[in-house]
C-alpha cells in the first residue's frame, strides 16, 4: 500500500489524554480530506472522550469516516490515524479485518443475505442466487452507480442471529424476516425504484451512510429511530404460550431473603 | 432432570416482553425495574458476589463458567493488582450460527441488561463498563443506547448512582463484523481498537483484561439474569433447573419446526419437550439432526430426544450445551452439505492467528467441497478426522475447536452418508441441490 504523504513518526507523537488533546484541524500541509469538516471533527472528539484510552475509539471512528464518505477511503484511514495518533498502517490493519468496513464506494443500500446453514436450508441460498440474477451483480458488487438513489450493493453474509425468522436478510442492517424468493425480489425491485419498504424489525429504512453514523455512536434522531418495530410472533412464542397455559416461574419470596454472610477472607 | 415443581416454561427474563414499549424505562420501572439495584446498593459488594455464587448462575454465552466465581477472581484491595481500575465488558456480539437470544433480549428489555451491569459493576468495583454489541444488530444498539441515556437521566448511571457514592460510566460500542470478536479476549483486543484476535491465556481477563487491567467479560443473558437473582435470592433461582445447572434459560428453537421462536424454560428441558412446545416437526417430516447450542456444539440425532439440555446432560451425550441455540433439521437435509456450509463459515471467520485453525479450516473446506460435488474418496473421511484431530486443542481460542465439532460429530453419526457420496460418483448435481435445497 502506498501512502502519499505522512510518516509513522508524524502520526505518532507522545500520547495525551483525550481531554487534553489539541486538535489539529487540518492546517497547512494536512493530508486530511476536506470532507472531514468541523462537524465531523466535533463528533470525533466526542467519540474519543467516551473511552478511558483513545485508541478504543478506532472502530467507531472508522464507522464515522464511512458515514462521511460512504466507504473507508485512504483519506479516511489517514484521518483516523491523525485523530488517534497511531500509524496509518495500524488503522489499515484494523479497517481490513472487519467486514462492515467497505473499501470501495457502495450503493445507497446494502442488502445482506444470510447463507449460513440454517437459512440456506430454508431457502437462503436460493434467495441469494435469485437476487444476484435480478440485480446482475455478485458478492460485494453494486447495481447502479454507487451512492446514487436506488443503487444497491449485494452481499452474502454469515448468521445474522435471527434464526427463528429464517430465511432472513438485512437492508442497511435492518431485519427483513421470513423471506421468500418473491418477497426478496420485490424488496430489491422497490429499493432500485428509490422506495424504502419498512423492515420487519428495525427503524424505517434510511441509507447506508446514515446507519454508519449510528454505528459510530452518533444518533441524530434516536428518540424516533428507537421506536422502530421489534416484537414479532417468533420472539414472543414462549411467553405467549406460557400466558395461554398459565405457566409461570416460581413466585419470588414476598421479602427478599437476607444477604449471605461475608465470606471469610483467605 | 428439571425440577418437577416448575412449569414447562418459566418466563423470568422474557416475562415482560409482551408489554407495550417493553424497552422503555417507564415500562421497566412500572414492573419493578431498578428495585434490585436499590437493594443491591445496600449490600457489601462481596455479599453480591457470594449471592451469585450461591445461586449457581453459570455463564449463558456458551461455556457455562460459574459467574460468581468469575467475579470473585477480580483482585481487590488498596494495593497491588487490586488497586488497578476494574472493568466490566458485556459480550453482546451474538454471532454463533443458530444463536438468536441476546438480540431479542436487547430489543425487548434492554433495561434488565443495564440494571444487571450496574449491579455487577458495583459488585466487582468497576467504574467503567462497555457493552460490545454486534455491529449488524443495529436496532439493538439503538435500544441499548437509548436505555443507557434513560438510565443516566434517571440517576441509575453516572456520578453517585442513587446517592450511593458509586460512580459508573457505560459506553455502548458497536462491533464491525467479525465472528471471532465473540471470543472474550478477541473482543477485548477489538475494544482496544485492534484486529479482533484472541490472546493466549493465561493471563486471564480477570487479572489482565481490558487495558491489561482486571476485567469481567459476561454474556448479555447472564447479566440480565442478575437483577432477578438479587430480588428473588439464590434459593428461588435454584427452584428452577438442575442442581449443577440452576435457573431459567432462553432456548432458541429454529429450523424445521412448526413454531420456531424463543422459549424460556428451566435448564434441563429435553428436545422432546421443546419440540412439543414448538408444535412439532414442520409438516411432520421426521427429525434427522440438531444442535443443542449452535454450530460449534457437536450434532445430535433423533436418538437424543430425551437428553436433558443442561451443561452436564449435553456433555454426557457427547455434545456441549453452548448457547441453547437449538437448530433442528429434517430428513431432507444432506449432512455433508450442512457440514460444508458450516465449515465455510469457520474458514471465513478464522482470524488467521493460529496455523492449525487457519490452514485446517481451509483444507477441510477443500475436502468437503469435492466430496459434496461427487469427487470425494473414502480416504477423505479419514483425512478430515485426522485434520480435526490436529486442530482440536491446538489453537489459542475455541474457534478451531468449534470448527471440528460439526465434522467429527457428523462423521460419528452419519459416516455412511459421506461414504455414499463417494460411492455414487459421478454425482448427479440435481440430486445434491435437492438434498440441500429448500424445505
Amino acid at each position: 500500500m502506498t501512502l502519499p504523504e505522512g510518516t509513522p513518526e508524524m502520526n505518532s507523537p507522545a500520547p495525551v489524554a483525550p481531554e487534553e488533546r489539541v486538535w489539529r484541524s487540518g492546517g497547512e500541509g494536512s493530508p486530511v480530506c476536506p470532507a472531514f469538516d468541523e462537524l465531523t471533527r466535533q463528533r470525533t472528539k466526542e467519540i474519543i472522550s467516551r473511552y478511558p484510552q483513545s485508541r478504543s475509539a478506532l472502530l467507531p471512528l472508522l464507522h464515522l469516516v464511512q458515514a462521511v464518505e460512504g466507504y473507508v477511503s485512504q483519506d479516511g484511514i489517514r484521518y483516523c490515524a491523525e485523530a488517534l495518533e497511531v500509524t496509518t498502517a495500524e488503522v489499515s490493519a484494523v479497517a481490513t479485518f472487519y467486514t462492515m468496513y467497505k473499501r470501495t464506494p457502495r450503493g445507497e443500500h446494502l442488502v445482506s443475505v444470510c447463507t449460513n446453514t440454517l437459512c440456506a436450508a430454508l431457502g437462503g441460498d436460493e434467495i441469494y442466487a435469485r437476487l444476484q440474477a435480478r440485480l446482475g451483480v455478485g458478492h460485494e458488487e453494486t447495481a447502479g452507480e454507487p451512492g446514487t438513489t436506488g443503487s444497491v450493493t449485494l452481499e452474502h453474509v454469515e448468521c445474522l442471529a435471527a434464526c427463528d425468522f429464517a430465511p432472513v436478510l438485512q437492508v442497511n442492517y435492518e431485519y427483513f424476516d421470513n423471506q421468500t424468493v418473491s418477497s426478496a425480489e420485490a424488496l430489491v425491485d422497490a429499493l432500485r425504484r428509490g422506495e424504502r419498504p419498512p423492515p420487519t424489525r428495525g427503524a424505517p429504512l434510511t441509507d447506508l451512510t446514515t446507519v454508519s453514523l449510528e454505528l459510530a455512536g452518533i444518533f441524530p434522531a434516536l428518540a424516533e429511530s428507537v421506536q422502530g418495530s421489534s416484537v414479532a410472533d417468533e420472539t414472543l412464542r414462549g411467553t405467549q404460550l406460557a400466558a395461554d397455559r398459565g405457566w409461570v416461574a416460581p413466585a419470588m419470596p414476598d421479602l427478599p431473603p437476607p444477604w449471605p454472610d461475608l465470606p471469610e477472607k483467605g | 432432570m428439571s425440577t418437577p415443581m416448575s412449569d414447562p416454561l418459566t418466563p423470568v427474563l422474557t416475562r415482560h416482553w409482551r408489554l407495550p414499549r417493553s424497552w422503555s424505562l417507564q415500562t421497566y420501572e412500572q414492573t419493578g425495574g431498578y428495585q434490585a439495584l436499590r437493594r443491591a446498593l445496600t449490600a457489601h459488594p462481596d455479599q453480591l458476589i457470594q449471592l451469585v455464587k450461591d445461586s449457581g448462575l453459570r455463564g449463558r454465552g456458551g461455556a457455562g463458567f460459574p459467574t460468581g466465581m468469575k467475579w470473585g477472581f477480580i483482585p481487590q484491595g488498596p494495593a497491588g493488582p487490586g488497586a488497578k481500575p476494574k472493568y466490566l465488558v458485556i459480550n453482546a456480539d451474538e454471532s454463533e450460527p443458530g444463536t438468536c437470544k441476546d438480540i431479542p433480549t436487547m430489543l425487548a428489555d434492554p433495561h434488565s441488561l443495564i440494571e444487571g451491569c450496574v449491579i455487577t459493576s458495583y459488585a466487582i468495583r468497576a467504574n467503567f463498563c462497555a457493552i460490545y454489541v454486534r455491529g449488524e444488530a443495529l436496532h439493538c444498539i439503538r435500544r441499548v443506547r437509548h436505555a443507557v441515556d434513560e438510565a443516566y437521566a434517571a440517576g441509575y448511571l453516572g456520578r453517585d448512582v442513587l446517592g450511593s457514592g458509586f460512580d459508573l460510566e457505560i459506553v455502548v460500542h458497536a462491533g464491525a463484523g467479525a465472528y471471532i470478536c465473540g471470543e472474550e479476549t478477541a473482543l477485548l483486543d477489538s475494544l482496544e481498537g485492534r484486529r479482533g484476535q484472541p490472546r493466549l491465556k493465561p493471563p486471564f481477563p480477570a487479572t489482565s483484561g481490558l487495558y491489561a487491567a482486571p476485567t469481567v467479560v459476561n454474556n448479555v443473558e447472564t447479566i440480565a439474569t442478575v437483577p432477578a437473582i438479587v430480588q428473588g435470592g439464590s434459593d428461588w433461582f435454584r427452584s428452577m433447573g438442575t442442581e449443577k445447572s440452576p435457573g431459567p434459560k432462553i432456548y432458541s428453537v429454529s429450523g424445521h419446526v412448526e413454531r420456531p421462536g424463543q422459549y424460556e424454560a428451566p435448564l434441563g428441558i429435553t428436545l422432546r419437550s421443546l419440540l412439543e412446545l414448538a408444535g412439532g416437526m414442520r409438516d411432520g417430516v421426521p427429525l434427522k439432526f440438531w444442535t443443542p447450542g449452535g454450530s460449534s456444539t457437536p450434532l445430535l440425532t433423533a436418538d437424543h430426544l430425551d437428553v436433558p439440555l443442561d451443561f452436564e446432560g449435553a456433555v454426557a451425550a457427547g455434545s456441549i450445551l453452548g448457547t441453547t441455540a437449538v437448530m433442528v433439521f429434517n430428513e431432507t437435509v444432506s449432512v455433508p452439505w450442512a457440514v460444508l456450509k458450516w465449515t465455510e463459515f469457520y474458514k471465513d471467520e478464522s482470524c488467521g492467528k493460529c496455523t492449525p485453525c487457519r490452514e485446517g479450516t481451509y483444507w477441510l473446506v477443500q475436502i468437503l467441497e469435492r466430496m459434496v460435488h461427487g469427487r470425494g474418496t473414502p480416504e477423505d473421511v479419514d483425512a478430515m478426522v485426522d485434520i480435526c484431530d490436529n486442530i482440536l486443542g491446538r489453537s489459542f481460542c475455541a474457534l478451531g475447536d468449534g470448527a471440528t465439532s460439526p465434522i467429527t460429530s457428523a462423521i460419528q453419526y452419519f459416516r455412511q452418508e459421506f461414504l455414499d457420496l463417494c460411492a455414487e460418483q459421478p454425482a448427479k448435481p440435481a440430486d445434491l441441490v435437492a438434498a440441500g435445497g429448500d424445505r
